[in-house]
């Protein structure tokens, strides 16, 4: 009883303050919301560590029980050790050059850098498919959005000089129209999901239940 | 005939070094002008000082506003700068308070003592000369516990707020709430059960948000719907997330939602993953899970920025089926592209009330519809009556706030 009680009372409790900090400018209460922003780090913080021991464990399981894909347990576990022991051993880990920032800025940031990248083949697959155009909705898509690309790179102008007129308009008429129609909902959306769960009105966010 | 050309010639030069003469003297006399500039410019008018209430009130700024003096853009156009002083009391002296420059109509005081009343002085002046100087006064800075320039919405809010508990009381009682079929929210049980039949798990994503995103939330609701469904059918459900909070919260959601269906055996801890905090590193890790382990179902829900389209295109490309749901606007057309079905905005704050189908949630859902009317309204409202006048009351109330 109190597992659910406890939670709830504080959901309400810290849910109703935040709400009403936005109504009163008195610096007492703008110190307690920096206080209580402060205390939602701090334990973010812990969490991390909670985090880490989360995947220790999951590799640690993939290798004991010798699963299929265990190779990149062995590497995603490596990785983790290696600079785990970089940072916190090593005694010039914060300095420019040291092998910790060497490993992140030689390893980390061109592998995410290449997964971003991979993102335009992947918007040139998705495109194709899209623009296919089967429908009427499908063939409206293919025309808005080839005047749009045309109309954003140089060549547009050369074909016809009304191109990036009709590429702003598209952009601040009809999409932008549309783009508010969804944040008025989501707007509406989010506080309506705030209320109820401030309330304890909606619960499945604790598991459900009464 | 010689002799008076010879004459007209040197009463000629003697013309032209005379008027040289005289532009030779005028030059000195411009600039002896600049120096004695004795013409002040002219005084600001409407001079007004106000308590400046912030973000942080703490009764230490006075707003200081004015009309700019006429030689300032007009006029001398000669204004350079504004003066400003600042006096304890009527009869006491003026301690200089700051400058503002040439154009500039306010100046914001942040030095004031809380409930002491001040006095303001504003003047113009070209380089040389003050102009008159106007004055403003008393005016003290208070702490203030109420955002007056929040009124509208507050008011919105209260509304708002009072309507989802009408309904919510409505729906308590009985009342027949319609609520419009959400196609993305039926595939949610199909897909399951195509997992299910086919002996392959469900991948649930909550997005990478953190867990004070209230979209992460939302999606924690559905996610107990789906693990619900899951346990039901005994099909895996992995749960891959990138925040260390989410992660718990994802297991205690889930771990819940299982004994609620009197499946409690069938929550397996290691299914619900922290992967990294880094976002293609995340999106990489999902991928590889979609690769190696083949979900049949991958349900997308939750706030999802540039890694959107890398996890619903690998999806699809693996064959799964694929429902989406976020209010992410940039990220709606990747997920449309790619998924099969698309929960877009409001429907994902939707989606817990109508899995559930629990009458107090959908009382909540009927309030935001009636909210969206209300909404339209005042602002078709607010569009016609600007344009008969943009200067009406109704219009300065919304847009001040």
């Amino acid at each position: 009883m109190m597992r659910r009680q406890i939670p709830l009372a504080l959901c309400f409790i810290f849910g109703v303050f935040m709400t009403i900090q936005y109504f009163i400018p008195h610096h007492s209460v703008a110190d307690m919301q920096e206080r209580i922003l402060m205390w939602l780090q701090t334990l973010l913080a812990f969490a991390f560590l909670l985090g880490t021991v989360s995947l220790i464990k999951l590799h640690y399981h993939k290798i004991r029980n010798r699963a299929d894909d265990r190779a990149y347990s062995f590497v995603a576990l490596a990785g983790l050790l290696t600079m785990i022991g970089l940072g916190f051993f090593h005694p010039s880990h914060n300095l420019p050059g040291s092998p910790f920032s060497q490993m992140f800025l030689n390893v980390q940031v061109p592998i995410e850098a290449t997964m971003f990248s991979l993102l335009a083949f992947y918007i040139a697959s998705a495109a194709f498919r899209a623009f296919r155009a089967r429908t009427l909705e499908a063939t409206l898509l293919l025309v808005a959005a080839s005047i749009v690309m045309l109309g954003r790179v140089p060549i547009g102008d050369l074909i016809h000089e009304g191109l990036p007129q009709a590429t702003r308009w598209i952009l601040e008429v009809p999409n932008l129209a549309s783009k508010r129609g969804v944040m008025i909902g989501v707007g509406l959306g989010m506080m309506s999901t705030a209320l109820k769960i401030i309330l304890g009105i909606e619960r499945a966010w604790m598991g459900g239940g009464d | 005939m010689t002799m008076k050309l010879l004459r007209s010639l040197t009463f000629l030069a003697v013309v032209s070094l005379a008027v040289c003469a005289c532009a030779q003297d005028a030059r000195p006399d411009s600039s002896a002008a600049m120096s004695l500039d004795t013409v002040p410019p002219a005084p600001i008018t409407c001079l007004e000082a106000r308590d400046y209430v912030d973000n942080s009130d703490a009764g230490d700024k006075i707003h200081i506003t004015w009309s700019l003096s006429a030689d300032d853009g007009g006029g001398m156009s000669d204004v350079a700068s504004y003066q400003l002083w600042r006096s304890e009391g009527a009869e006491a002296g003026w301690d200089s308070l700051g400058v503002a420059a040439a154009g500039q109509t306010s100046y914001l005081d942040e030095t004031a003592e809380p409930g002491v009343d001040y006095y303001y002085g504003v003047a113009a002046f070209d380089g040389v000369n003050y102009s008159e100087q106007t004055s403003f006064g008393p005016v003290a800075g208070r702490t203030n516990f109420f955002q007056k320039t929040r009124v509208s919405v507050l008011v919105l809010m209260l509304v708002f707020f009072g309507m989802v508990l009408v309904f919510t009381k409505l729906a308590e009682r009985g009342a027949d709430l319609f609520v419009r079929r959400i196609p993305g929210l039926n595939a949610i049980e199909e897909a399951v059960g195509r997992a299910t039949e086919m002996g392959r798990p469900v991948l649930y994503v909550p997005g990478i948000g953190e867990i004070d995103n209230i979209m992460t939330i939302a999606s924690l609701t559905i996610l107990s719907h789906v693990a619900k469904i899951t346990a039901r059918y005994e099909t895996p459900l992995i749960v891959p997330t990138a925040r260390a909070v989410v992660m718990s919260a994802a297991e205690e959601v889930v771990k819940e939602a299982y004994a609620a269906v009197g499946k409690p055996d069938g929550y397996n801890p290691d299914n619900i993953r922290y992967l990294s905090d880094a976002q293609f590193a995340f999106a990489g890790a999902v991928n590889g899970i979609m690769l190696r382990e083949k979900p049949a179902a991958n349900l997308y829900m939750g706030a999802f920025w540039a890694e959107s389209l890398l996890l619903a295109e690998t999806g699809f490309e693996a064959g799964a089926i694929q429902v989406a749901g976020t209010a992410m606007v940039s990220q709606l057309p990747f997920f449309v592209t790619a998924c099969d079905f698309t929960l877009m905005g409001e429907e994902l704050y939707a989606a817990s009330a109508y899995l559930s189908r629990e009458p107090k949630l959908l009382g909540g859902l009927k309030g935001s519809d009636w909210m969206k009317v209300l909404s339209i309204t005042i602002m078709a409202t607010g569009v016609i009556i600007y344009l008969l006048n943009p200067d009406n009351a109704f219009v300065a109330w919304f847009s001040s706030q």
